[in-house]
């Protein structure tokens, strides 16, 4: 033990040329790195961006036939015999769906409402159509919406959970971030997150419901197509009409199958009441969603001069507004 | 090797009651439009059942399931601790990860500390405001603190990270606050193992005084004891069992009777030469102090201004919820309804409703609204605080005549597009769930900038329709601030918040 000095005595070794230089060295290293990251890093916007992928939605149709129809009304009260009677009609399942196709199933599943309400399209269309595809050998088939209420409660009080198990096909939910940005190509509508499940699939079959829509004056086949996107889609009631027609030029696809089995003829489109249900057993099928919607304005009570997007999608070459001039099959199953 | 097994068997009811906790937990699955009994571990609490009967001189339906932890504490002493409290297992395993591992130290940290009195003073401050109508248990209490956390912070995040817990991301007002808490309760065990147990959990004081008298105990034979102080080294409670036990702090997780290495301690009746325990260790003046300061606290808290004094707009409480008051008195902050709640609109309130009102349960409709046919908050509130409502009841379905109310709409015309700005809108009245619509619409003509005529339609609140529901403020395209807003005024639960003379 020391007698003098401090306590804690312990030294720095000499330090050697060779130690010197590598410290320094190294230092040195630091430094160029620093400058490196600093030089390379260099950018005048604030915020480094990444390019995003855009995609374009798929054109869905099937070549169109000059001797089928192009619009088939089927009436009736049991369902399943009416969907296939449609398909029957426009050439067979076969026509649309092929082996290993993933079939997707666009019904309107936008509110947490009972069959009965008649605020989304009917359970059993749904089911029966999902099991048609099965029967034409579909790879897979998928229910899929953006709906307005929580969509776990719309897919299981609407009863198209349900009906879509049964019948062997799948609810797909799109979450956060099952959306991807789409180049829509529309007057108003240039890039919007779409559900992906649209871009995944082979097939998509349009389900709509008739049902009355206070600023458009109704809610058919292409409104539908609101439930495609994510994003800030409240905004389209600025330019209603336009949307309308945008999302059925982006989205053309195979077949619509319109449901017109209960119609929500006011306070729509949420409904509520039994009263302001009318039953109409009827089912509309085709390949026109112009001719599809201006058909459907009946239930309604509707004129086509009084519903904009009608002549605005003509005038796009989305179909004819006049169904009488294609060629329509009625029938009725008993 | 007998002993050996009673470890193993607490570790094996631990776990069997963590994941009960976390299943019933997840098991709130609205897709099924139903809330399963996510309340159960919530109602096997005692401190909630005899808190919330103090505040309101009943025992709430599922409360009663608390007895299952009462009477079995009188007779063997406060088990639930380390047996079953998740909040317990959870600090009993982050405390043995920080361990040390010297067991010299370990024998410092479990030895029983004056500091451990702390915890019964908060009971008594708590029961005290209880009994003059405040419920503030939840803001402690282990199970409360525990589904809160998990509601506002652990799931989400488990979310964030990939785990599959919900269809969209959930947020919530001050999660990081209460993210925050779970952290530092669980850090706290890096300097005291078992911190907030031993310190500050008023359940457990609770669950101390009732096993007082506890006929089985764990026992030591004064004779075949060395003194080793081996005991020490994995005590939950830091009860001393090397001296004289102190009944009220034991878990009874029998670490020593596994730890001894002279078979000196056993849990039972006791035998012959065993030693005395120790009393409870609180100052009766301390205590009397506490009470007293409590019983001057509470007018101060009531003659601040909150949502029961003063109506406030932005207190939108679930529906079936009491009034506020009654509310107040009932609703321990435990976040199940949030939990439940499909859409997100349910959010921890930070001093909307005074500071009486910290996390209870508030609608912010920015977030999200309330689900005209979903009564899943009430069927989960262990309390009573929402009442369980069935969908008729909420709608006004018959045999109900009115639906339940939570607040009414009103427009802002300076930022309503139709109103404002001669541009088409009506999202508000296309989302409006009532039949007929609440809101309502003119078309009018109104002359542009350029002179042109500029046809529109502009909406209206019909007050005796509106439900308060919030999905038009939730989907007004007006993002940051909505065009129309929901305000309390109105609602069904209060007799005074009102302004139509006709309801």
């Amino acid at each position: 033990m020391k007698e003098t000095g401090s306590k804690y005595s312990k030294v720095i070794p000499a330090v050697t040329r060779r130690r010197f230089v590598r410290d320094l060295g190294l230092t040195a290293g630091v430094a160029a790195g620093f400058a490196a990251l600093g030089l390379l890093s260099y950018s005048t916007a604030p915020v480094r961006k990444t390019e995003e992928v855009v995609r374009r939605l798929k054109d869905f149709r099937v070549e169109p036939s000059g001797l089928l129809p192009e619009l088939v009304v089927v009436r009736g009260t049991r369902v399943e015999p009416m969907v296939r009677e449609s398909l029957a009609r426009l050439g067979g399942i076969e026509r649309f769906v092929k082996k290993g196709d993933k079939v997707l199933l666009k019904p309107n599943v936008g509110w947490d409402r009972q069959p009965e309400q008649a605020a989304n399209t009917n359970p059993e269309v749904v089911g029966a159509v999902a099991r048609l595809c099965r029967e034409a050998g579909a790879g897979a088939v998928w229910v899929t919406d953006v709906s307005l209420n929580d969509p776990q409660r719309c897919f299981t009080r609407s009863g198209i959970r349900a009906a879509a198990q049964e019948a062997g096909a799948e609810v797909l939910l799109a979450g956060d971030d099952d959306f991807w940005q789409t180049d829509m190509q529309g007057e108003l509508l240039k890039l919007w997150p779409v559900s992906r499940f649209f871009h995944l699939a082979d097939k998509v079959i349009n389900l709509p419901v008739v049902k009355h829509h206070s600023l458009s004056g109704c809610t058919l086949a292409m409104k539908n197509w609101y439930g495609l996107l994510g994003g800030r889609r409240n905004q389209l009631h600025q330019d209603i009409h336009t949307s309308i027609v945008d999302l059925a030029a982006a989205m053309r696809p195979t077949l619509t199958l319109m449901d017109a089995t209960r119609v929500l003829k006011r306070s729509g489109p949420t409904g509520g009441s039994l009263d302001d249900v009318s039953v109409e057993n009827t089912l509309i099928a085709g390949l026109d969603e112009v001719a599809i919607d201006a058909y459907s304005l009946q239930f309604l009570d509707l004129a086509a001069e009084s519903v904009p997007f009608l002549a605005l999608a003509e005038q796009r070459g989305l179909g004819k507004v006049d169904w009488r001039a294609i060629r329509v099959v009625e029938s009725q199953v008993s | 090797m007998i002993p050996k097994r009673l470890r193993t068997i607490r570790q094996i009811y631990a776990a069997f009651f963590v994941a009960l906790f976390l299943g019933l937990l997840l098991l709130t699955n609205y897709a099924d439009l139903k809330g399963f009994e996510t309340s159960l571990f919530l109602e096997l609490d005692p401190l909630t059942a005899l808190a919330a009967f103090l505040t309101s001189g009943t025992f709430y339906k599922g409360l009663l399931w608390s007895l299952l932890i009462i009477v079995p504490t009188l007779f063997l002493g406060r088990f639930f601790c380390s047996w079953v409290c998740p909040l317990g297992i959870l600090n009993q395993f982050t405390s043995w990860l920080f361990s040390r591992r010297q067991p010299s130290e370990d024998y410092e940290d479990n030895q029983y500390r004056p500091v451990y009195r702390l915890k019964y003073y908060i009971l008594g401050a708590l029961l005290v405001l209880a009994l003059f109508g405040s419920l503030q248990v939840g803001l402690l209490d282990p199970i409360a603190l525990m589904v809160r956390s998990f509601t506002a912070s652990v799931l989400p995040a488990a979310n964030q990270a990939g785990a599959d817990v919900y269809l969209s991301q959930p947020v919530f007002h001050g999660g990081a606050l209460i993210a925050g808490i779970l952290v530092g309760i669980v850090l706290a065990n890096r300097f005291m193992p078992r911190f907030f147990c031993r310190v500050l959990c008023p359940l457990g004081a609770l669950l101390g005084l009732l096993s007082r008298r506890a006929p089985l105990r764990i026992q030591r034979d004064v004779d075949k004891c060395i003194d080793c102080n081996k005991c020490l080294k994995g005590c939950q409670g830091g009860c001393d069992p090397h001296k004289e036990l102190r009944l009220s702090e034991c878990h009874l997780c029998m670490n020593c009777i596994e730890d001894c290495p002279t078979q000196a301690l056993h849990f039972g009746l006791p035998r012959e030469r065993s030693s005395v325990h120790q009393p409870l260790d609180l100052s009766r003046r301390r205590l009397l102090e506490t009470l007293v300061a409590t019983a001057a606290l509470f007018p101060m808290l009531r003659s601040s201004v909150s949502a029961e004094t003063n109506p406030a707009p932005g207190v939108i409480r679930p529906p079936g919820s009491l009034p506020e008051e009654e509310f107040l008195g009932r609703c321990i902050k435990c976040a199940a309804c949030m939990k439940v709640c499909p859409t997100n609109v349910l959010q921890p309130a930070l001093l909307e409703g005074g500071i009486e009102g910290l996390w209870t349960p508030i609608l912010k409709n920015q977030l999200g609204y309330c689900e005209q046919n979903c009564v899943l908050c009430g069927q989960v509130c262990p309390t009573g605080a929402i009442r369980s409502v069935s969908v008729q009841e909420k709608i006004g379905a018959p045999p109900f005549d009115k639906p339940i109310k939570l607040g009414t709409a009103f427009y802002d015309h300076g930022r309503c597009l139709p109103w404002a700005m001669h541009t088409e809108c009506i999202v508000c009245e296309e989302m409006c769930p009532t039949s007929p619509k609440a809101i309502w619409y003119k078309t009018v003509t109104i002359q542009g900038r350029d002179g042109r005529g500029v046809e529109l339609k502009q909406p209206y609140v019909e007050p005796r329709l509106c439900i308060g529901c919030g999905i038009c403020e939730n989907k007004c395209p007006v993002e940051d601030l909505a065009a129309i807003r929901v305000s309390s005024v109105g609602e069904t639960r209060s007799e005074s918040n009102q302004m139509i003379l006709e309801r």
